[in-house]
């Protein structure tokens, strides 16, 4: 059996009783031992070290289901599940979208919430909407335009220079050199 | 701007001014934000990052702000330089060590520092001197606003600001104060107030942020989470626990004062004679000294000895600092003389800070 976090064999096998739950845990020795200290210290542990992220998605997850999860990649990006979870680090604006789903109770396990109600910027002047996921489909669209340029299909680039350049200059952002 | 030019003056951080700074070093908020249109820093090609340094940089120019400040390109300082940016707690260490392009516009007194291409696309920092989170909050709204005028930060209507790590989404915001806490650490109450703070999900961390020990008895205290709550909740939650830590460690000082009064008398006085004379000194014991030092001229114990003076030593005596004071390399024997001698000579000619009684 593998551990729960990473790939390398269980070793430790934690039953927890939590308020009338059941709850099991398949950790090698560094998880357990990270995890054990954890529950001692009272979760004292850093989260932007990226090591408390893949803990609650995983749990109750089966290998099966988080091999297909780990296989889904963003459309931008191309960043897939399983490189998120093994960085700790997301790899566009995007990755919020496609991974929602995913997302979702990892954030709330992190932060007890899972709505912004800071505060926003201020477009009103601009008449651009307060998200940017036009803007950030760019990212896609400049990484087709590499595509289509190495398979010579200069038509193709050009359409693609072009919505991305009418993007841009919407958002106020030049062309780029 | 000339980098030599920093090491003889101390940043605004440093001054020993500001509400309760006899125990709050320093106040820091810091704001992650990052470009729409572009993958985060991690992702990005070598390209995207000088395009994102590029954008950033000039655009960051046209606002009001912008304009007061010194941009310094991280990526072509030598090694020293960088670790001097570090020590004066401009740069981050990650953002020091990353590779490709970066930088750093920095503000004249050093209160304002926008990192381009660290874990974000861009870090803004207002760092001040006492207890003056209100003060470093309504300053860094203000640059993220003209900030926000001139560049498209990635923005969702649920998940507030995207952040390439979710432990920062949302707000983006990390609020700290740098805490001098040796009663407490003397008192061995430290480690149940940490555990205390822990529970209401407040952070601990050492001098230099995130990994780092603590040294000398500095303590940075920062909110763990940012979604959720306003900028302004999340700045009064880690607000509202100073004063209660200032309580604890004035409460410990003075138990200090009243049942070991020798005793602590002696052991700021021989750390303080350690610092005068000695012949080579490590870092390490430099800051764990002068931390003891810095709490007998509070207590009174130690005279002719100024605040300003011991927060400014704390950086000069760091290995980068040292080596741009004294203009050459130094290896670690050297470094331990040397610092040994710059502390001397410092207080030799500060006047020697005898004790008053």
């Amino acid at each position: 059996m593998k551990c729960q976090k990473c790939d390398k064999p269980a070793v430790f096998h934690i039953t927890e009783l939590e308020t009338g739950e059941v709850r099991e845990l398949h950790l090698c020795e560094d998880h357990a031992r990270a995890y054990l200290n954890q529950a001692e210290t009272g979760g004292g542990e850093e989260p932007s070290q990226g090591g408390g992220l893949t803990g609650p998605l995983t749990v109750g997850q089966t290998a099966d289901e988080l091999a297909l999860l780990d296989k889904k990649a963003c459309d931008m990006c191309g960043i897939t599940f399983f490189e998120f979870r093994n960085q700790g680090r997301l790899g566009c604006p995007h990755d919020y979208v496609q991974f929602e789903r995913e997302l979702e109770p990892l954030i709330s396990n992190i932060h007890g919430a899972t709505r912004h109600t800071g505060r926003r910027p201020d477009r009103a002047a601009t008449g651009q909407p307060e998200s940017t996921a036009e803007l950030t489909s760019v990212i896609g669209l400049r990484e087709a335009m590499r595509t289509a340029i190495g398979q010579e299909d200069y038509e193709r680039a050009r359409e693609l220079r072009d919505q991305i350049r009418d993007i841009e200059a919407r958002w106020h952002v030049p062309p780029k050199a | 701007m000339k980098l030599d030019a920093l090491t003889q003056a101390t940043g605004e951080w440093l001054k020993g001014t500001g509400p309760e700074s006899d125990i709050v070093m320093s106040s820091r908020i810091r704001l992650a934000r990052n470009l729409a249109q572009f993958p985060f820093v991690a992702r990005a090609s070598d390209q995207d990052r000088e395009e994102i340094e590029r954008f950033l940089r000039e655009r960051i120019a046209t606002a009001p702000m912008g304009r007061d400040l010194d941009y310094i390109d991280v990526g072509r300082l030598e090694e020293v330089d960088r670790q001097l940016l570090v020590e004066r707690q401009l740069i981050s260490r990650e953002h020091a060590e990353a590779q490709g392009a970066r930088g750093v516009a920095i503000d004249k007194v050093e209160q304002v520092s926008l990192m381009i291409n660290e874990e974000d696309h861009l870090r803004i920092q207002c760092l001040h001197s006492g207890l003056d989170l209100q003060g470093a909050w309504s300053q860094i709204s203000m640059v993220d606003d003209q900030i926000g005028c001139v560049v498209p930060y990635a923005f969702h209507e649920r998940w507030g600001y995207l952040t390439a790590c979710p432990t920062n989404v949302g707000t983006g915001i990390r609020v700290s104060v740098m805490l001098h806490l040796p009663a407490l650490v003397i008192t061995r109450q430290i480690d149940k107030v940490f555990r205390s703070l822990h529970k209401i999900s407040l952070a601990v961390r050492g001098l230099y942020g995130e990994g780092s020990q603590a040294m000398g008895d500095f303590y940075q205290i920062s909110n763990q989470t940012t979604l959720g709550r306003t900028e302004e909740e999340l700045v009064a939650q880690v607000g509202e626990v100073v004063p209660v830590l200032i309580d604890y460690e004035r409460r410990a000082r003075e138990f200090l004062v009243r049942e070991t009064q020798q005793n602590v008398h002696d052991q700021v006085s021989r750390a303080f004679g350690i610092l005068r004379t000695a012949q080579t000194i490590t870092a390490e014991e430099t800051m764990q000294l002068l931390s003891r030092v810095r709490m007998g001229v509070l207590l009174g114990l130690i005279g002719d000895v100024k605040i300003a003076d011991i927060n400014s030593l704390l950086v000069r005596t760091q290995p980068a600092h040292l080596q741009k004071i004294r203009g050459i390399e130094l290896d670690t024997k050297d470094h331990n003389i040397e610092r040994a001698r710059y502390l001397r000579q410092h207080f030799e000619a500060a006047g020697g800070g005898a004790s008053p009684n």
